[in-house]
């Protein structure tokens, strides 16, 4: 079952899953966090934030992965911390993938939360908090379930989004394979070499198959979360 | 329990100053809108955060700007009933009534059982807030208030939203409230009926001060408050017991003042009511008429004669230790030669006392 694809290609299917999901996982609570910012808060620079976080949407791709490189490498500001002090690499490792992938998703994931946030009714936090909840016990308890559906969507959105990325990930993190190689980097590697058509065409189709099964697995849980959340 | 309240505030060119003290049982609040009570509910309640001011419940202080001191709205224990209900569109009906739980003093208060039988919610406890009327939205709503085991209950104009039926619906259970819970509430309302029907103590205001505070029964047939409050709803208050049931459809009522029939009454014999009898449907006679379809003749001593700026005047009667209200022409008052201590006889007509003016009573 295994042997449509070669083990090289299954390497970058799975190192794709792997640096999307991290990718995910790891922006999930800062998300939320600059979602919640956004739509609450007034503060000082939240224009300035609104921009820096919708940046990597509207710039080149490679310019992303080109200011990650000269932040992030080994000779960069936080990469020489990084490096000196944890022992963290990030330039040319799958870990370096992940950070670029989440950087770039970073703004559709924002959006959908910040959207889901703006949607709930303050008054039913304030009729919570006379109810005796405490502002981060009406956040968990009314906040949150009812942005639930905003939530998934950011989420599914931005897994999407990391398991295409392909500018800045290999501007900043080449394409090894094996370490850096992601589904889109294979793909686009394969296109270099003479013959690469067929292994390249199986790789779209792995690479379809998993957005389309993100998107209705997005909207199955969605539509059930937002049936629950209208109240009826 | 008593609320102690003090407030300064200001926004824009409008001016809150109220003081008033709020003793246990029901007080209202009641005023035109933009009088500033819903202001004073958001002060007491923690929504708001004002100027100046003291607020206290039952002796400990929720709210004290002197001393820099103000609880967050989650730590006063006061249960608030907004206008429109704002249930949890994600909870069922019985985890909206259970959530306040989570967050009360453990094993206190009345239980899930007893609200739920005493609201009439207990056909609704799995359904969401999505499929619920405004009706029974609203009594979910008051029945999570409670349940948070509050030390009073703030009522933001909790009838307001709904039509006359659903409102005819729910008074019934908040007199049930009141009556059995000894809960104290504070009502905000713009509709004297409530007022009339809930209040023990009634607390006017208008364009953000306090004009009249006192016992319900006295404010409410206080001939020189009265038009302030509207001539329509100028009324008295009589309690009264229901005696029987005729066949006829009307039943027989004892009261200080004296046996009244009104149209049937939907209480057994023994049943203590509250009856609002409204001024403009009260005649003066100085003998008593015979031949007359009103079935209510009260004898009465005219106690206090207000007359207004236009043709009308106020009269105060007092019916056997009760007080009732008469709205007449000053035409009237002078050829009848009006005056304190002049006795009277008090006319009523049975149908003119509408249902929504008969409530029960303590």
């Amino acid at each position: 079952m295994t042997d449509w694809l070669t083990p090289d290609e299954w390497r970058a299917v799975a190192l794709s899953l792997r640096v999307s999901f991290w990718a995910t996982l790891a922006s999930l609570p800062l998300g939320l966090l600059v979602a919640y910012a956004l739509a609450r808060w007034n503060f000082w620079g939240k224009q300035l934030l609104n921009g820096l976080v919708h940046l990597p949407l509207i710039l080149p791709p490679v310019v992303t992965g080109y200011l990650l490189l000269v932040t992030f490498g080994r000779r960069g500001a936080v990469g020489q911390v990084l490096d000196h002090w944890f022992g963290i690499v990030l330039a040319f490792r799958w870990t370096g993938a992940a950070l670029a992938a989440a950087v770039m998703a970073f703004p559709l994931m924002v959006r959908a939360m910040r959207l889901a946030i703006e949607a709930v009714d303050p008054r039913l936090e304030q009729a919570a908090s006379t109810l005796g909840a405490s502002r981060p016990m009406v956040f968990l308890t009314v906040t949150l379930p009812l942005i639930l559906p905003g939530i998934i969507a950011g989420t599914i959105l931005a897994f999407a989004k990391a398991m295409g990325e392909f500018g800045a990930t290999i501007t900043f993190v080449s394409n090894i394979p094996g370490q850096t190689e992601t589904l889109p980097s294979a793909i686009y590697a394969l296109l270099q070499v003479p013959g690469g058509e067929g292994p390249a065409s199986r790789l779209v189709w792995v690479a379809i198959l998993i957005a389309m099964a993100a998107l209705l697995v997005s909207e199955w849980v969605a539509r059930g979360v937002a049936r629950r959340v209208s109240g009826q | 329990m008593t609320l102690d309240i003090t407030l300064k505030h200001r926004f824009g060119d409008f001016a809150l100053d109220v003081a008033f003290r709020a003793p246990a049982g029901v007080t209202a609040l009641f005023g035109p809108s933009g009088s500033g009570k819903t202001t004073v509910i958001h002060a007491v309640a923690g929504l708001i955060r004002p100027d100046q001011g003291r607020i206290s419940v039952g002796g400990v202080a929720v709210l004290d700007t002197a001393a820099g001191h103000a609880l967050p709205p989650h730590r006063r224990r006061i249960g608030y009933v907004f206008q429109d209900a704002r249930l949890f569109p994600h909870l069922t009906v019985r985890q909206n009534l259970l959530y306040g739980r989570w967050f009360a003093p453990k094993g206190s208060g009345p239980g899930l059982d007893r609200i739920v039988e005493m609201l009439g919610i207990g056909p609704l406890l799995a359904r969401r807030p999505g499929a619920l009327s405004g009706g029974e939205r609203q009594r979910v709503a008051i029945g999570r208030a409670i349940l948070s085991n509050p030390r009073l209950l703030a009522l933001d104009e909790p009838l307001a939203a709904l039509d006359d039926p659903r409102k005819a619906e729910i008074l019934p259970y908040l007199e049930r409230l009141r009556d059995d819970l000894g809960l104290p509430m504070l009502y905000v309302s713009h509709a004297m009926t409530e007022v009339a029907r809930l209040a023990d103590t009634v607390v006017l205001m208008a364009a953000g001060r306090v004009t009249a505070a006192g016992p319900a029964a006295e404010i409410l047939s206080d001939p020189a408050i009265a038009p302030g409050l509207g001539l329509r709803e100028a009324g008295a208050i009589l309690t009264a017991r229901v005696v029987e049931h005729s066949a006829d459809g009307l039943t027989l009522l004892d009261s200080a003042a004296g046996p009244l029939w009104l149209p049937r009454v939907a209480a057994a014999p023994g049943a203590r009511l509250r009856i609002r009898v409204l001024a403009q449907d009260v005649m003066l006679a100085t003998e008593r008429p015979a031949g007359i379809s009103a079935l209510n003749i009260l004898p009465a001593i005219l106690r206090d004669i207000r007359i207004g700026d236009g043709p009308g005047a106020m009269v105060r009667l007092e019916a056997g230790g009760e007080v009732l209200l008469a709205r007449i022409t000053r035409r009237s008052a002078n050829a009848l030669v009006l005056e304190p201590g002049k006795p009277v006889f008090a006319i009523l007509k049975a149908v003119s006392v509408a249902q929504e003016n008969v409530g029960a009573g303590e």
